[in-house]
């Protein structure tokens, strides 16, 4: 009984999302204030009823209810109560449900942070997200309902989680990706409301400018806490392995960095207008890819779920219908937008085009090598994998040539800035980090290479440009607190994002040229040395878990004779499937990271083992995690929170009351 | 003519939409395009006693190949079918001991009983991939020039020999003949 009522309010929601797609857009049409004013209550229920649907769907997992289909699917009676909440976005069907979920929570998020805009924006904005809930739950009814019965003899016990998804790294990453990955949808409305309204403005942009920097920041850490699990979990690649299903992600990442840069320069000197709003409808277009490539099997991957051709074909027709139709309004609408100021040759307006540029062409590329062998089997009915080396060759030397702007970007002036001054400026600061690319390696590590040397310059030419830019603008205040305050909130926040593609530059760089790793065969209390640091293998011994049992081996790990410590690698066979799974060991640390792989046990208590050493591989992640604050941090501008709006407060008002007079009559 | 410019994003859009739905139909992840009918993969691996083995060990007759491991339960229930497959020679069983540990494997085959002619142990899965396989238990029908005829995934029991193996073995001698 529970479940169907889970059923019946996603029935609800699907209701509610129709009125909210429908009634405020036609107010906002016609003017009709009393159907604009329905959009917040109709987000707002919506919201309520997929809140009750997800929360009873978490019931059944919690409860061990196996005659619901995906929880006999994907849960099972042993598993600690941590995997059975989350088991439900272990498959299609929950973590689609999941996903509509989290777009519900971004409009309620729209209807409540929204006060400062007109209502007919706010109007158009959530019947936009409306309009994509209607979709997404008629593909949940339709192809994939979650609340499916097992009827009439349901198992005894589920057939368990995928033993790869039981682990923290899947309690955390699908929901943050979601977040942020759906977050692009509140841009994408904005830029159709606007569009609707043939109104794109400096106003637009200052509105959509705090939410794409916090999607932004949300899917940043998404991706990072994937690239950390994918790196401790053994098998799927390391930090980064140009999977099919990682790329989309990174796609939609790259298309929103452009945007919330091509967002600045709209904001503040009104043009590449049509450009920003192409970039919010791309941007949006990459995270509904991402769910298509997931879940379509279009192509073989780790994450893909099962395979199925009509959801495909359904996720194509959203896809079509919404990317499609805003990519035709677009082009009907965007001619009648025109730039409102010129710009010269050197100016801060063309170094961010230019980033926008490669940021572009980077996703583009990124796309093409990841739908390429699906297009090749088209044609030729072959199967070929086009493997990291393609993106490594085209990414890396994109970036490279990003964060040579990135350094004179900030230092530039809008409409014009003098090829002299910005040579006088930076003339020593690219010396200065030619210096400390050339020396610091060599310290540090007592190694050279060429791709640490680019690495270690690039990263102190945004450092040190940086630093120089911040300079500049405090030295003529009288003091140098007073001209820390007197910086804004959103120049911080760039200020710290940049800096954190400096240090996730260097955890790239130094992690891919100096990483070492060894394998071996040990017997219990022989030593392995890898670098300065000896690992002692001190035996196995079984060990029980709460659904597996494993081998645990102990190892003591040992630098220069002071020890480091005990780690404990694993050999784990889960109870409910039968499969076995290997549990790396890690010792973390701010400038290394030590693990240790277990193989397989042979004579005598003998094991084989890979153990590795890996320098500054937490700076990748770290460097996200600068990003993402930086992102946030000017999202948190007290410009956006400045009621601006007013004069369309006063406006709408006015409207209120001579209209209300012919619509409300029972409230006069 | 300035205003076509911007219909372009869709032009592209529409373009890749039909080369997805196109993609959709393909079959990229099950076996039938791509090795049925096509030469089993070539393997030099040991089998599970240590010894050295390679295609030219196989059996010159049509053959099955079972992926099966001593953590697989589902292959506990067709153990007996192949048990009886081979103690009345109806057809040699080759195995693949996939992804297991070679003590626990020996122990499984001497507890539960030895049906394959040998097993290639396939410890880190590797033969698997190249196989495509999806996972234990899993069985492939293969002629005697060692090309893959027959596929079925999950347990082989009696029945599914009867409907799926028999029809399909009868079909390949006819052949041949």
């Amino acid at each position: 009984m529970i479940p169907e009522l889970g059923q019946f309010s996603l029935i609800l929601a699907f209701c509610l999302s129709i009125l909210l797609g429908t009634l405020p857009m036609i107010g906002a049409a016609r003017g009709n204030i009393l159907w604009m004013n329905l959009a917040r209550p109709l987000a707002a229920g919506t919201f309520v009823f997929l809140s009750i649907s997800i929360g009873i769907l978490a019931y059944a997992f919690a409860t061990d209810d196996f005659s619901v289909q995906i929880v006999a699917a994907q849960s099972n009676s042993l598993l600690p109560m941590q995997y059975k909440l989350t088991a439900l976005w272990g498959g299609h069907e929950g973590s689609f449900l999941l996903w509509t979920f989290m777009l519900s929570g971004w409009m309620l998020a729209v209807s409540v942070f929204s006060k400062s805009m007109p209502i007919e924006f706010v109007a158009r904005v959530l019947g936009v997200l409306g309009l994509l809930c209607v979709a997404y739950i008629l593909f949940m009814l339709a192809t994939s309902n979650p609340f499916m019965r097992i009827v009439p003899l349901p198992p005894g016990d589920g057939s368990d989680l995928n033993t790869a998804l039981q682990d923290f790294g899947f309690i955390v990453h699908p929901p943050t990706l979601y977040m942020g990955y759906v977050g692009f949808s509140v841009v994408f409305a904005f830029a159709i409301a606007a569009l609707l309204s043939g109104r794109l403005d400096a106003a637009w942009a200052r509105w959509s400018r705090p939410w794409a920097n916090i999607s932004w920041a949300i899917l940043t850490i998404g991706i990072a806490l994937g690239s950390w699990w994918a790196y401790y979990e053994l098998g799927w690649g390391g930090w980064w392995a140009w999977d099919p299903v990682e790329n989309p992600p990174l796609i939609t990442w790259l298309l929103g960095t452009a945007l919330i840069h091509s967002l600045a320069v709209t904001e503040k000197r009104g043009v590449f207008k049509s450009w920003t709003v192409l970039l919010a409808i791309l941007a949006f277009s990459g995270s509904l890819l991402g769910t298509f490539i997931t879940r379509s099997g279009l192509l073989t991957s780790v994450h893909a779920f099962a395979s199925d051709p009509t959801r495909g074909v359904f996720i194509l027709g959203i896809l079509g219908i919404a990317v499609g139709g805003a990519l035709l309004l677009f082009a009907f609408r965007a001619p009648l937008m025109k730039s409102e100021f010129g710009f010269g040759l050197v100016s801060r307006e063309i170094f961010l085009l230019a980033n926008n540029v490669l940021l572009v062409v980077s996703a583009a590329s990124i796309f093409l090598g990841t739908l390429f062998p699906m297009v090749y089997q088209a044609l030729t009915d072959d199967l070929i994998s086009i493997g990291p080396p393609y993106f490594n060759a085209i990414f890396g030397p994109l970036m490279v040539l990003l964060i040579l702007i990135l350094g004179v970007g900030p230092m530039s002036r809008w409409k014009r800035t003098s090829t002299s001054y910005l040579v006088q400026q930076l003339a020593k600061v690219a010396a200065v980090s030619i210096a400390i690319g050339l020396v610091l390696p060599l310290l540090v590590l007592f190694e050279i290479s060429f791709a640490a040397i680019v690495c270690v310059v690039l990263a102190s030419w945004i450092v040190l440009s940086m630093a120089k830019d911040l300079r500049n603008k405090i030295i003529n205040k009288e003091t140098v607190s007073k001209g820390l305050r007197a910086l804004s909130l959103s120049y911080y926040g760039m200020q710290i994002a940049h800096i954190g593609v400096a240090v996730m530059l260097i955890g790239v760089g130094l992690t891919s040229y100096f990483s070492i790793e060894r394998s071996v065969l040990l017997a219990p209390g022989a030593t392995v040395t890898l670098g300065s640091y000896a690992f002692r293998f001190d035996g196995s011994e079984p060990i029980r878990g709460p659904n597996y049992v494993a081998d645990q081996a102990t190892f003591s790990i040992s630098k220069d004779d002071s020890s480091l410590g005990e780690l404990y690698p694993e050999r784990r066979i889960y109870l409910a499937t039968g499969t076995p799974s290997t549990e790396m060991a890690i010792d973390a640390g701010f400038l290394r990271d030590l693990f240790i792989t277990l193989g397989e046990e042979k004579e005598d208590g003998a094991w084989t083992m890979t153990v590795y050493v890996k320098p500054f591989v937490r700076w990748i992640w770290l460097g996200a995690i600068f990003m993402a604050a930086g992102g946030t941090l000017a999202a948190a501008d007290k410009r956006y929170r400045r009621l601006r709006q007013r004069k369309f407060a006063k406006d709408i008002a006015a409207k209120e009351k001579l209209d209300s007079g012919n619509l409300q009559p029972a409230s006069s | 003519m300035d205003r076509l410019k911007y219909f372009l994003p869709s032009f592209v859009f529409v373009a890749l939409a039909i080369l997805l739905w196109r993609g959709l139909y393909l079959d990229t992840r099950t076996l039938p395009s791509m090795l049925i009918d096509k030469p089993l993969p070539e393997f030099t691996l040991a089998n599970v006693v240590g010894e050295p083995v390679s295609n030219s060990d196989l059996p010159d007759e049509i053959f099955l190949l079972n992926v099966w491991g001593s953590y697989c339960l589902p292959c506990l229930i067709e153990h007996p079918t192949f048990m009886r497959l081979s103690e009345e020679g109806e057809i040699p069983v080759v195995g693949i001991n996939y992804k297991d540990r070679n003590k626990l494997a020996k122990d499984w085959l001497e507890t539960n009983g030895n049906p394959f002619s040998f097993s290639i142990e396939d410890l880190d899965g590797r033969f698997g991939i190249d196989l495509g396989v999806y996972g234990a238990p899993e069985t492939y029908l293969v002629d005697a020039d060692g090309v893959i005829r027959y596929r079925h995934v999950s347990v082989l029991d009696e029945t599914v020999w009867n409907k799926e193996f028999l029809p399909a073995i009868a079909e390949l001698k006819a052949e041949s003949n």
